[in-house]
């Protein structure tokens, strides 16, 4: 018995908890890549410079706010620096959209040239981000950094493997849960969401029947800005910031948007629980669970690791590139229009 | 024009190289006056014919020979460039030895095509590759600087010295972490100790608890972490705490950095192995260069006084420059009188009466294996929030 205990505890906390934090970051990653796909119709390439730049932005408010003495007690201050970093993100953003994709739109230009647009775009953000705070990393987790903590958990259970929750795992699920559920009412039930979607839907139709288009794009752009603030930040406080770090989440993010069908928002938190899923039970050692799950007789010798943990990119890859072959449409996907 | 002006200038410098006699000794000095390392070498140059310069003014050399030094450009890094350098030196120059090369690539190149050949000593102050540890060197080869093996080895000895029997070890993943994980392994395992699992980890990561999750499977009563501080060692210490996986960790030279504790905390469990130097050489040589005007402080300059230094004093040995090979360990190594910095006029005397000489230099040298230093390094350990030393690590 004690011994199922110590698997499942040593599951939960090496597998089962990052995992969910982690699917929940590339969560709120991969909805601002759909929304952007399926509204404005092309694939941003500078989306994880937002997160990173949000986060910027987040990181110098706090540090402002922390020197007025401003304290959220056992949370974050980032917290509430995060609220002020979203609108001038969602600022920025339109303002690029009027500097440069409005005139693509404009002209009807095709995807391909707005993709190539947003590389450039993520260029020049990459530069903000290195004049805005530079290059070296930074940890802004202010609060008590455990709910509970490996030492506590032993002292109090007696078992030998300890579970370990971080306040930013249990602030990202329980934020992105929130997020997506406010994001998914807005979509099906209000008004400005619902012509939001027929816009995507079919742009035409929805022109003639009255929608305004600059609205729907603003509008666009203040979720993505929402979506990204909230993604950079909870994966800055629960991996620590580093401003070119992001640019290695822009794979899997995609990777996830794809799976689930790009465009489509509930397809892009399922593809992100896959995504995330996969790489960390793909590169987990299964040693030690299987040793406790198992009989005695059964426990293996190796490490059970199917790839080293090198690897761990390779495995959106691989997911991608099964899903376009397989499914490319993703799991939720409208066959090719 | 060039046609006639190269003949006699070809000539005239094989004639000037002739009078090679027992008066004057000639050492060549190959390094990368140009190059990636070329703003270090003029200063280990000139720490070499510092104590040229010294054994040329006692006159006790051998017969009352003077010493000159030839420099040759190594590059550093074209292996063809330096084989051609060394090989004027030693066919057109006439040297007796060779102080060089200084980078590892270059030198291997340099002694199995030319010294070896030629018999012809040479020491670097430099190379460091464990590579040049082999011994298809005919006893021709020596170095100042330790392997980059050595601290492996050192570290390991530290661990069994601890009691700790069983670690996991993290590397990161280019070729000095490889290289320190290599001979870490290698020596641990021969001293009786069990690696649980050895896994690379790349810099620059946001995240290591994967890396962590599976070292921490492995098991082991301590993390052996080779990495740098500031980059993906510190986030898997971190990564190590915050999931209790390991609370003690071994390090090495690029994690020896007291920010650590103050990341985590004055109570953080950590100790390793450093390139270290106390002791008298080091302060002798300090003065020594000081007061002749040159620069002590730079890299390898005390690594390179001290080659010339041993070169001189395995001639004085010998007798006869073609056998000073032979006695290089002698001199380096006791029994016999210390000789430090500034003091190569006693130690040709005492060698002159037939006496035995042990020498330190400014980098305090000891000659293992196959002619390696044993560098000189210290175990550390976190006290209170400070690296404190426990023990110099020498070469027993």
């Amino acid at each position: 018995m004690t011994d199922i205990l110590n698997g499942l505890v040593h599951l939960t906390s090496m597998l089962i908890l990052p995992g969910l934090a982690y699917g929940s970051q590339l969560a709120l990653g991969a909805l601002g890549v759909t929304l952007i796909f399926g509204v404005l119709r092309f694939s941003s390439f500078a989306h994880a410079e937002g997160l990173s730049l949000g986060t910027a932005l987040t990181i110098l408010i706090t540090l402002w706010l922390q020197g007025m003495g401003v304290s959220l007690g056992v949370l974050p201050t980032a917290l509430l620096g995060m609220l002020l970093a979203m609108p001038l993100l969602a600022l920025v953003f339109i303002g690029t959209d009027r500097a440069l994709y409005r005139h693509f739109r404009r002209i009807n230009a095709r995807p391909e040239v707005f993709m190539i647009v947003s590389a450039g775009v993520m260029l020049i953000m990459n530069g903000v981000i290195r004049l805005v705070i530079g290059t070296d990393g930074r940890d802004f987790e202010d609060g008590e950094r455990f709910i509970v903590t490996a030492r506590g958990f032993r002292d109090w259970s007696g078992l030998a493997e300890p579970l370990v929750l971080k306040t930013s795992q249990m602030l990202t699920i329980g934020l992105a849960v929130l997020a997506m559920a406010c994001l998914f009412r807005f979509l099906n039930r209000t008004r400005a969401g619902r012509s939001m979607r027929a816009y995507a839907d079919n742009r035409n139709l929805a022109l003639l029947s009255g929608v305004d288009p600059d609205r729907i794009v603003r509008l666009t752009w203040v979720l993505v800005a929402v979506l990204s603030v909230l993604a950079g930040v909870l994966f800055g406080l629960d991996k620590g910031y580093r401003p070119f770090v992001y640019q290695q989440l822009l794979l899997p993010m995609f990777a996830a948007a794809v799976v689930g069908g790009l465009g489509s928002p509930v397809g892009a938190v399922v593809g992100s629980m896959i995504v995330a899923f996969s790489e960390l039970a793909l590169t987990f050692a299964w040693k030690k669970a299987l040793t406790y799950l198992l009989p005695a007789g059964l426990a293996p010798d190796g490490m059970m690791q199917l790839l080293s943990t090198e690897y761990k990119f390779a495995v959106s890859f691989l997911i991608l590139v099964i899903v376009l072959l397989v499914r490319p449409a993703g799991l939720y996907g409208k066959a090719a229009r | 024009m060039m046609k006639h002006t190269l003949g006699p200038l070809l000539l005239g410098t094989s004639l000037l190289a002739l009078p090679a006699s027992a008066e004057e000794l000639k050492i060549g000095i190959l390094f990368g006056f140009t190059g990636p390392i070329e703003s270090l070498t003029p200063p280990m140059a000139d720490g070499a014919e510092l104590a040229m310069k010294e054994v040329s003014d006692s006159g006790l050399l051998l017969d009352g020979a003077t010493v000159s030094s030839v420099r040759g450009d190594s590059t550093c890094v074209d292996a063809s460039a330096a084989t051609a350098a060394a090989e004027r030196l030693v066919t057109v120059d006439r040297i007796v030895a060779l102080i060089g090369a200084d980078c590892s690539g270059v030198a291997t190149a340099v002694l199995n095509n030319v010294a070896v050949p030629n018999n012809i000593l040479m020491i670097s102050p430099s190379a460091t590759t464990p590579a040049l540890s082999s011994d298809s060197d005919k006893g021709l080869f020596f170095r100042t600087a330790p392997s980059d093996a050595r601290q492996g080895e050192l570290l390991a000895r530290v661990l069994i010295d601890r009691g700790i029997k069983a670690v996991a070890v993290t590397y990161t993943n280019n070729d000095y972490g490889k290289g320190f994980a290599d001979s870490f392994d290698a020596a641990y395992k021969a001293a009786g100790g069990t690696v649980t699992l050895v896994a690379p980890h790349d810099d620059g990561k946001a995240d290591y608890s994967a890396e962590v999750s599976a070292l921490s499977v492995a098991g082991g009563e301590a993390l052996v972490v080779l990495g740098y501080s500031d980059q993906g060692g510190n986030g898997i210490i971190r990564a190590s705490l915050d999931s209790g996986s390991f609370d003690r960790f071994a390090v090495g030279d690029g994690m020896h950095s007291e920010k650590l504790m103050s990341d985590f905390g004055p109570d953080l469990q950590i100790f390793g192995t450093v390139p270290w130097t106390v002791g008298d050489g080091s302060e002798k040589f300090t003065a020594y260069a000081a007061a002749a005007g040159k620069n002590a402080d730079s890299s390898f300059v005390r690594e390179s006084y001290d080659a010339a230094a041993l070169i001189l004093l395995a001639i004085q040995q010998a007798g006869d420059p073609g056998k000073a090979h032979e006695h290089v360990m002698e001199v380096a190594n006791a029994p016999g009188e210390k000789i430090y910095p500034g003091e190569l006029a006693k130690g040709l005397q005492i060698l002159k009466d037939g006496g035995d000489v042990d020498y330190v230099g400014g980098s305090d040298v000891e000659m293992i294996g196959n002619g390696e230093s044993a560098g000189s390094y210290r175990e550390f350990e976190n006290k209170g929030g400070k690296f404190e030393t426990v023990r110099m690590l020498g070469a027993e």
